[in-house]
């Protein structure tokens, strides 16, 4: 973690130097707001395609470019969205909820208002479980999550790194405008950058495992703020926080919150206060910089929207959603490290490509084995899979085929080499393991007898070799067994060869 | 409230209005005497009443997920009463930080 | 057939017979309309090539043995309706230049019942007004008197069917915008149940109060209307799914056994008497009718005015912002995007636009909200309540529809006197009711030498228009009030 390394940074007085000491004085507070698309196949109040890119202005209507005259009508599949997403953490889905509007004004919102959700979201409370890269586990009450409407692009032209400030006009794509959007809303739980982290890595877990959103962080499908204060530690009061804004990669969260911790460390250690006030990251600059203080705050106006009727959501519906959950990405890694006994690494691993969890689960529930099968999982399956740019899911070994293969390896019917030339078979050509074994020949000799006619075959063969053990050089033990493994042609249980060897080279 | 509370030139700027000063002159006394009027509703009890957003029972009214292309525009449509457009965008003028 | 005078019922049998072609509709009506407007200064814009157009398209229905409910029928529209290829201004200088590019489900409806739109007409700048005097655009006459206003903020198709322009029109009523100026132009404005017509391509004033209706001669023709444009749209969320029961085929012929609700509050004493004697006499035609008065009360009617005027604004300035400058309408260019927004809704808006998005602004604004608009909503619920009882007494209320008869331009330069011309018909907006202005009569204006026409207001419960334009027809059908009246200077034209 960065932050316990020392960071300078230049004030208009003296530099402080942020050694772990004066860091480890200071207790970050962190909140997180985070916008999320949900997918769904249309907007959100419209009929136009909720779809990344697209020339622009091309996936526009009267509603979503709010022309006079025009009416949202609410997309049913994003409502239900969030009751799933809510449920998954344990949120309370109130009865009664409806849209509210927020008043500003920006060029990318065509209705200078955006529908949202004001004092009656859809989901209420719950918890996030996260854990951590070094297998720490946390956890951040969510406030609420709401669901609103998303803007248009704009792109700023006439500077020549495409930003606001230097820019002279701006060009406005409406293609992504009304596309649905759920905020999530943290209680300031979170204690530093790597928390932050996590707790949105379990996020969007949890949402593509949903598929609520595909949570493509390239297409700015989730972006987020924080809200940032530091406090000495021990104490019980808040300190002044300040919100980070236009954070839209899991680095420069990271990055964005640990800067933002050193400034206020700074700053209170060289006698200032902090100021509550809006600071953007800046990804170049690796600081954030003040947009604008509260004071200027706008007054957003919300009132219930209009053009909309109440939502009541009934406990039938409640239940009918709760009854298509399934384990969370959270629950599955708890599973996997502390049923299973993998470890965090390889959980993690695992948890991340929920599909190929589903199929590791398959093949857990098949073989019984749950190390043995992330081996292979992780292992050997996973470098074909790789080399072959295919998902192991959508591959031709089936999850009981691989759990056959692990029964074959635990009973000793093959060896590892073997293990490994089935799974390759498999890979290409599907079909049972125990099947490949046979037709190829591959099953493991553990016969005493004609595992000892071998070995005293390849003791023959190397009287000097035999020699050198007996006068002591033990370590040639490895090269005889090999021998044996080579004449056996793999098959030979390499155990057994072995007890054979030392049994045979001791007695004589 | 009398009108003089009313702070025209703060509503103005929230509602995105340049008003003159004789705009700000004659809309003072207006919007002051309309607020009194509207100050009688105090009056009324409604103590313990629900608000009414909407006067029809209608709840739950919804879409289901999915496309309607009759009703998408054209981008020439959708352009077509642009005050300016570049490159199938709409132009507006240069952005100040603040507004966002 | 007489395309200018008959009924909207009488065209269409006569087009669905084949007895008149749409085709000759259009062309007498294209030169009529012109020349009545050229006094009444209703329509912001003719359109002869759409008229045309859609009259071929009727004929070819029609030949191919299609029977349609409005064939032939001419139909004016309110500027704040998006007809696809129209300019659409809604009265205001911000929408100058706009052309829509779509359709609002209830004209669409019309059109596909056969009506032949004659043209866009004028109104107060986004329905904001109750004289038609707020237009950016025109300064729409009363038929019955050139001097005097029509009424608004459906100025233009009030008196575009007052003046024999057109058989039948379209408005927006949010606080009175259809009954009001029915009743200054001696036509039937019909303002259906919040809710039963789409606002899809209606030009939002204020979301939870607007409501396109009809204006005609006569009750039948408003039905004929109202049931075709009534019913469930999906790409309006307020637009109620419920069942709707054709209403023209079943009115009534007279009032026995219907309770007549009086309200006490609406004390006509207050009117000046020549007006208090045409609605004293309105309510005696009822009780000749077979109707029962009965005194019913609405603790809350004082309070219509001061509610309305928080609502209405509240909703309608955020309604407006969408007004920018951005993708459409004016654009008066700034230094900054802030800058342009600012000048070009100071340029683009009137005086009446302003006011409201600036009270509605400030009364949604922080620390201001829940003493206005928060107590406003609660208001509007003793609203409800106080009707949902009165309703317990009675099937039907009746009142003036508006407290004078048109008064000459410029009369009201006080904004707050000119909302309250709309005391009797803001309480039943509030409550979403179903209510129209049918005519009751005249008085001569003090101001005046000439009657002024006068229209009685009827509302009733939510979602039974059925029985309310039952009440009116049979009210109509025994007075004749519209027939008794014609306006003077477009009576020959
Ligand atoms: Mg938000
Ligand atoms: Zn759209």
């Amino acid at each position: 973690m960065s932050t316990t390394n020392p960071v300078i940074l230049s004030s208009s007085k003296d530099d402080v130097v942020l050694t772990p000491e004066l860091l480890a004085k200071y207790e970050p507070v962190i909140g997180i707001e985070c916008h999320v698309e949900l997918k769904t196949v249309s907007k959100m109040f419209c009929g136009c395609p909720n779809a990344f890119g697209g020339e622009p202005n091309t996936k526009v209507c009267p509603v979503c470019l709010a022309l006079p005259g025009a009416l949202p009508v609410p997309n049913a599949a994003a409502i239900e969205h969030m009751i799933r997403a809510g449920l998954a953490f344990g949120a309370t889905i109130p009865p009664h909820s409806k849209f509210d509007r927020k008043n500003y004004f920006y060029p990318d919102m065509p209705k200078n208002y955006q529908i949202s959700q004001y004092d009656m979201p859809l989901t209420v409370g719950g918890v996030v479980r996260y854990w951590l890269d070094d297998g720490r586990r946390g956890e951040c009450r969510l406030t609420r999550i709401h669901l609103e409407e998303d803007t248009g692009k704009s792109t700023h032209v006439g500077s020549t790194d495409g930003r606001l400030a230097a820019s002279t006009s701006s060009l406005v794509d409406f293609n992504r405008a009304g596309v649905p959007l759920m905020e999530c809303v943290s209680e300031p739980d979170i204690r530093s950058a790597d928390e932050a982290v996590a707790y949105l890595e379990t996020l969007a877990r949890t949402f593509r495992e949903l598929g609520v959103s595909d949570v493509k962080m390239e297409e700015g499908s989730l972006r987020c703020d924080a809200n940032v204060s530091i406090r000495l530690r021990g104490a019980t009061e808040y300190g002044t926080k300040a919100e980070i804004k236009n954070m839209n990669s899991f680095r420069s969260v990271r990055r964005a919150i640990e800067s933002e911790i050193a400034r206020q460390i700074q700053v209170v250690e060289s006698g200032g206060r902090v100021i509550q006030e809006t600071r953007g990251w800046d990804e170049a600059a690796g600081t954030t910089h003040s947009q604008r203080s509260k004071e200027q705050a706008h007054d957003y106006r919300y009132f219930p929207d209009p053009d909309l009727v109440p939502i009541d959501v009934s406990a039938d519906d409640v239940a009918r959603v709760r009854a298509t959950l399934v384990e969370t990405p959270y629950e599955r890694y708890v599973r996997y490290v502390d049923t299973y006994g993998i470890d965090t690494k390889r959980a993690t691993q695992l948890v991340d490509d929920h599909v190929l969890a589903a199929w590791f689960d398959a093949a857990v529930a098949a073989s019984n084995n749950a190390l043995a099968t992330v081996a292979f999982v992780l292992g050997d399956l996973a470098r074909l899979a790789n080399e072959s740019g295919t998902h192991v899911a959508q591959g031709k070994v089936t999850p009981a085929a691989l759990a056959e293969l692990v029964g074959l390896t635990q009973s000793n019917a093959i060896n590892s080499k073997g293990a490994k030339q089935v799974l390759e078979t498999l890979w290409t050509d599907g079909g049972s393991a125990q099947a490949i074994v046979e037709r190829e020949g591959l099953a493991q000799v553990s016969d005493r007898g004609a595992v000892e006619a071998i070995v005293d075959e390849v003791l023959a063969a190397n009287p000097k070799v035999v020699d050198d053990y007996r006068a002591g050089k033990t370590n040639v033990l490895g090269f005889l067994t090999g021998a044996v493994m080579k004449a056996s042609r793999g098959k030979a249980n390499p155990a057994l060869a072995q007890d054979l060897l030392k049994e045979k080279l001791s007695s004589a | 409230m009398p009108a003089d509370r009313i702070d025209i030139r703060h509503v103005a700027r929230l509602a995105r209005l340049a008003l003159t000063d004789d705009e700000i002159a004659t809309f003072g006394p207006q919007l002051g005497s309309l607020m009194t009027h509207v100050d009688a509703l105090a009056q009324l009890d409604t103590e313990n009443v629900p608000a009414t957003a909407q006067v029809i029972p209608s709840r739950n009214v919804q879409r289901g997920d999915a496309l309607r292309p009759a009703t998408m525009l054209t981008r020439e449509a959708a352009l077509q009463n642009a005050p300016q457009a570049q490159a199938g965008y709409f132009r507006v003028p240069r952005i100040i930080a603040e507004e966002g | 057939m007489d395309p200018i005078h008959d009924s909207a019922r009488a065209l269409a049998r006569a087009v669905n017979a084949r007895d008149a072609s749409a085709a000759e509709i259009a062309e007498a009506l294209i030169p009529h309309a012109a020349r009545a407007d050229a006094q009444l200064a209703a329509y912001l814009e003719l359109t002869p090539e759409l008229m045309r157009a859609q009259a071929r398209r009727v004929d070819e229905r029609v030949a191919a043995g299609e029977s349609l409910p409005l064939a032939g029928v001419p139909l004016a529209i309110k500027d704040n309706m998006c007809v696809l290829g129209t300019r659409t201004t809604a009265g205001s200088k911000i929408l100058e230049n706009f052309v829509a590019p779509y359709t609002a489900t209830a004209v669409q409806r019309l059109l596909d019942a056969g009506a032949l739109p004659v043209g866009k007409t004028n109104l107060d700048e986004f329905a904001m007004g109750s004289s038609g005097e707020n237009s950016a655009y025109a300064l729409t006459k009363n038929p019955y008197d050139l001097d005097r206003v029509p009424g608004g903020s459906s100025a233009g198709s009030a008196a575009a069917v007052g003046g024999f322009a057109a058989t039948v029109s379209l408005g927006s009523d949010t606080g009175g915008s259809i009954r009001e100026p029915a009743a200054f132009c001696n036509v039937v404005g019909f303002k259906p149940t919040y809710g039963r017509v789409s606002r899809y391509g209606l030009i939002a004033f204020a979301s939870s109060l607007d409501q396109i209706g009809p204006f005609a001669r006569s009750v039948e023709d408003a039905a004929l209307v109202y049931d075709v444009m009534a019913g469930k749209d999906p790409l309006d969320a307020t637009s109620v799914d419920r069942a709707v029961e054709p209403t023209a085929g079943h009115l009534r012929e007279d009032l026995r056994g219907v309770k007549v609700g009086i309200v006490k509050e609406f004390d006509l004493a207050k009117l000046d008497p020549a007006v208090r004697a045409c609605y004293e006499a309105a309510y005696a035609d009822l009780e000749r009718l077979g109707a029962e008065l009965v005194e019913v009360t609405l603790p809350t009617a004082d309070y219509g005015v001061a509610t309305y005027y928080l609502i209405a604004p509240a909703e309608c300035s955020s309604n407006l912002a969408r007004f920018d400058g951005v993708r459409y309408g004016l654009r008066v260019d700034g230094p900054d995007v802030g800058a342009m927004y600012e000048r070009t809704r100071a340029a683009g808006f009137g005086p009446e636009v302003k006011r409201r998005i600036l009270i509605g602004t400030y009364a949604l604004s922080s620390g201001y909200y829940d003493a206005y608009y928060l107590k406003a909503q609660k208001a509007r619920t003793r609203f409800a309540e106080d009707f949902a009882r009165a309703f317990e007494r009675c099937d039907v209320i009746a009142s003036p529809a508006a407290s004078t008869t048109a008064f000459k331009f410029n009369a009201k330069s006080d904004p707050l006197a000119m909302y309250l011309m709309d005391y009797y018909t803001i309480p039943v907006s509030l409550a979403g009711l179903p209510s129209l202005s049918v005519p009751c009569g005249a008085a001569v204006p003090d101001d005046g030498t000439r009657p002024m026409p006068l229209g009685l207001q009827l509302a009733t419960p939510l979602f039974t228009e059925r029985a309310l334009l039952g009440y009116a027809h049979a009210y109509e059908r025994a007075t004749q009030h519209a027939q008794k009246l014609t306006p003077p200077e477009t009576a020959n034209a």
